[in-house]
């Protein structure tokens, strides 16, 4: 059985639920008191990981630490539709990749600002916002070329993969970080198909789509 | 034109609210804002406290005796926060529950939050939201309806008593069971304050107490600090906290998405929807103490 450390406002943790969600995977929940008690650099659970970041997940003795590494391992091993990541096409895989690692980017920019406003994390606010911009005005530049070829989702595939997983919360959470998204429609359109998936749920601070 | 500060004497003084005890590092020097000024504070591990305007010689971090400290502000720990006030504050209003000794005593969290205290009270007070906004936790539907409940301005108290309040929950507590209807009770004792009392899964008789303490830091941007003072002998504290951490943040963004983020005090300001019975005492009683800071004051 999986257990998740999860913390409930953070994006990371919530890619998981996200996938699992999705895919229907069974998990336990193991709450970290992320704020205000860092129990995320607590003795404990350092030693589960040395970085002192959650999420973490311990899957029957497997402890995997990175959302976008979970994220790899969960698809790999449990979905038996082999489309969340598909391990037989190696262009695809690439794409995903390095979408993975654009969501890292995301976590050090849009979700950084956040940390800022609302659980007052020091840290530069302005340069953490224009960062965050700068991603996001590059993710609508490809969502909207992407819409021009009927490609609906971050990579060239039918359906959604994780990238799409691994880039949806802190862009949807964005506004708690002071960043706007009314100049990224192709954003917007995005994060309302993703909000449709089957097995879709939220957390807080994100809502289920409207009516169609 | 650019903000200089709060020129409102209600609100300057009145006690507020600027750090969760718990959340402080003893004898060390923090600091934050309040209504647009720079504070430090600092709390020793024998309870003692001092909160000064900013100057330099107490850096953020340094070690500090706050009996030492000179040229302080008013000062006072209370419901397991620090307050303090710009002006010359009365007694603190009571919440006689938090004294009760088999209570779970909490700081759920401190969050930022971009509105003004005034919305973000009245946001606490509408049961309305409950099953659109809070669905499967505090409300689900098709239980949408805001039954009949009483208000009133208690004179004696200064303070909004709102009674006889009563919604179907689906999850009303990290001890409940399953859905059930559960009976509310609102104080409004201070203009930035909230005290709401709710039916006990585990003790019919006593009443579950949470608060919210605002914490202004400019007119339209707060602190929230919440506090738990509940019957709970099974979970953990980050279970309870992680409860209301988890209902605070399906809030924080109709919250951050209000418009005018000052609350309008003209009756006629907004459609009766949004200003419900509640709502529109709150708003009176603002007008009444003649609060300027955080809201739209009524013309005439
Ligand atoms: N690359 C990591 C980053 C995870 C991360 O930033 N987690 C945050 C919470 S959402 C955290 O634990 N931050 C504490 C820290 O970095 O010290 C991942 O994607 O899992
Ligand atoms: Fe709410």
């Amino acid at each position: 059985m999986i257990t998740l450390y999860d913390y409930e406002l953070s994006g990371n943790c919530y890619k998981l639920r996200l996938l699992m969600s999705i895919l229907g995977i069974e998990y336990k929940t193991a709450p970290v008191d992320f704020y205000p008690g860092r129990e995320h650099k607590s003795e404990w659970f350092l030693k589960l990981n040395p970085l002192g970041q959650i999420p973490v997940i311990d899957d029957d003795g497997l402890v995997l630490r990175d959302a976008q590494a979970i994220l790899i391992y969960l698809a790999a091993k449990y979905d038996p539709s082999g489309t969340w990541y598909p391990r037989g096409n190696p262009a695809l895989l690439g794409k995903i990749s390095q979408w993975l690692s654009f969501a890292d980017g995301i976590t050090a920019t849009a979700s950084a600002a956040r940390l800022h406003d609302g659980l007052f994390y020091a840290l530069d606010i302005d340069a953490a916002r224009a960062g965050a911009h700068r991603l996001f005005r590059i993710l609508d530049e490809h969502l909207w070329f992407g819409e021009r070829e009927d490609r609906d989702w971050i990579c060239s595939a039918p359906s959604p993969t994780i990238a799409d997983i691994a880039c949806f919360p802190y862009v949807m959470l964005s506004e708690e970080g002071g960043i706007p998204r009314q100049d990224y429609p192709a954003i917007r359109r995005w994060c309302d198909r993703v909000k449709r998936i089957k097995g879709f749920t939220v957390m807080s601070g994100v809502f289920p789509a409207g009516p169609a | 034109m650019t903000e200089t500060g709060c020129k409102d004497p209600v609100i300057l003084n009145l006690w507020h609210p600027i750090a969760a005890v718990a959340e402080t590092a003893p004898g060390r020097v923090a600091d934050t804002v309040l209504l647009e000024e720079r504070l430090g504070f600092a709390i020793d591990d024998a309870g003692n406290a001092a909160v000064w305007r900013s100057r330099p010689g107490l850096a953020t971090g340094d070690r500090v005796e706050p009996l030492e400290v000179r040229d302080t502000l008013p000062a006072k720990l209370a419901y397991g926060y620090l307050w303090t006030s710009l002006g010359s504050p009365e007694e603190i209003f009571p919440i006689p529950e938090f004294a009760e000794p088999d209570r779970r005593r909490l700081n759920a969290a401190t969050i930022g939050v971009n509105v003004s205290a005034p919305r973000a009270i009245e946001n606490f007070l509408d049961m309305g939201h409950f099953p659109y906004v809070h669905t499967d936790i505090l409300g689900a539907e098709p239980h949408t309806e805001v039954k009949e409940y009483d208000v009133e301005i208690s004179i004696e108290r200064d303070e909004i008593l709102a009674t006889r309040c009563r919604f179907f929950q689906p999850m009303a507590s990290t001890t409940s069971s399953g859905g059930a209807d559960v009976d509310y009770i609102y104080r409004v004792p201070h203009p930035y304050c909230s005290v709401l009392y709710k039916s006990s899964p585990v003790d019919e008789k006593r009443l579950d107490v949470i608060a919210v303490f605002l914490q202004p830091i400019d007119q339209e941007h707060i602190h929230a600090h919440m506090m738990l003072c509940v019957l709970d002998e099974e979970n953990e504290d980050k279970v309870i906290k992680r409860f209301q951490q988890t209902i605070f943040g399906q809030d924080k963004p109709i919250l951050e998405n209000q418009f005018p983020k000052r609350l309008p005090l003209d009756p006629r300001a907004e459609t009766p929807i949004r200003a419900d019975k509640s709502a529109i005492a709150y708003r009176r009683w603002l007008s009444q103490k003649g609060v300027t800071y955080g809201v739209i004051p009524a013309l005439g």
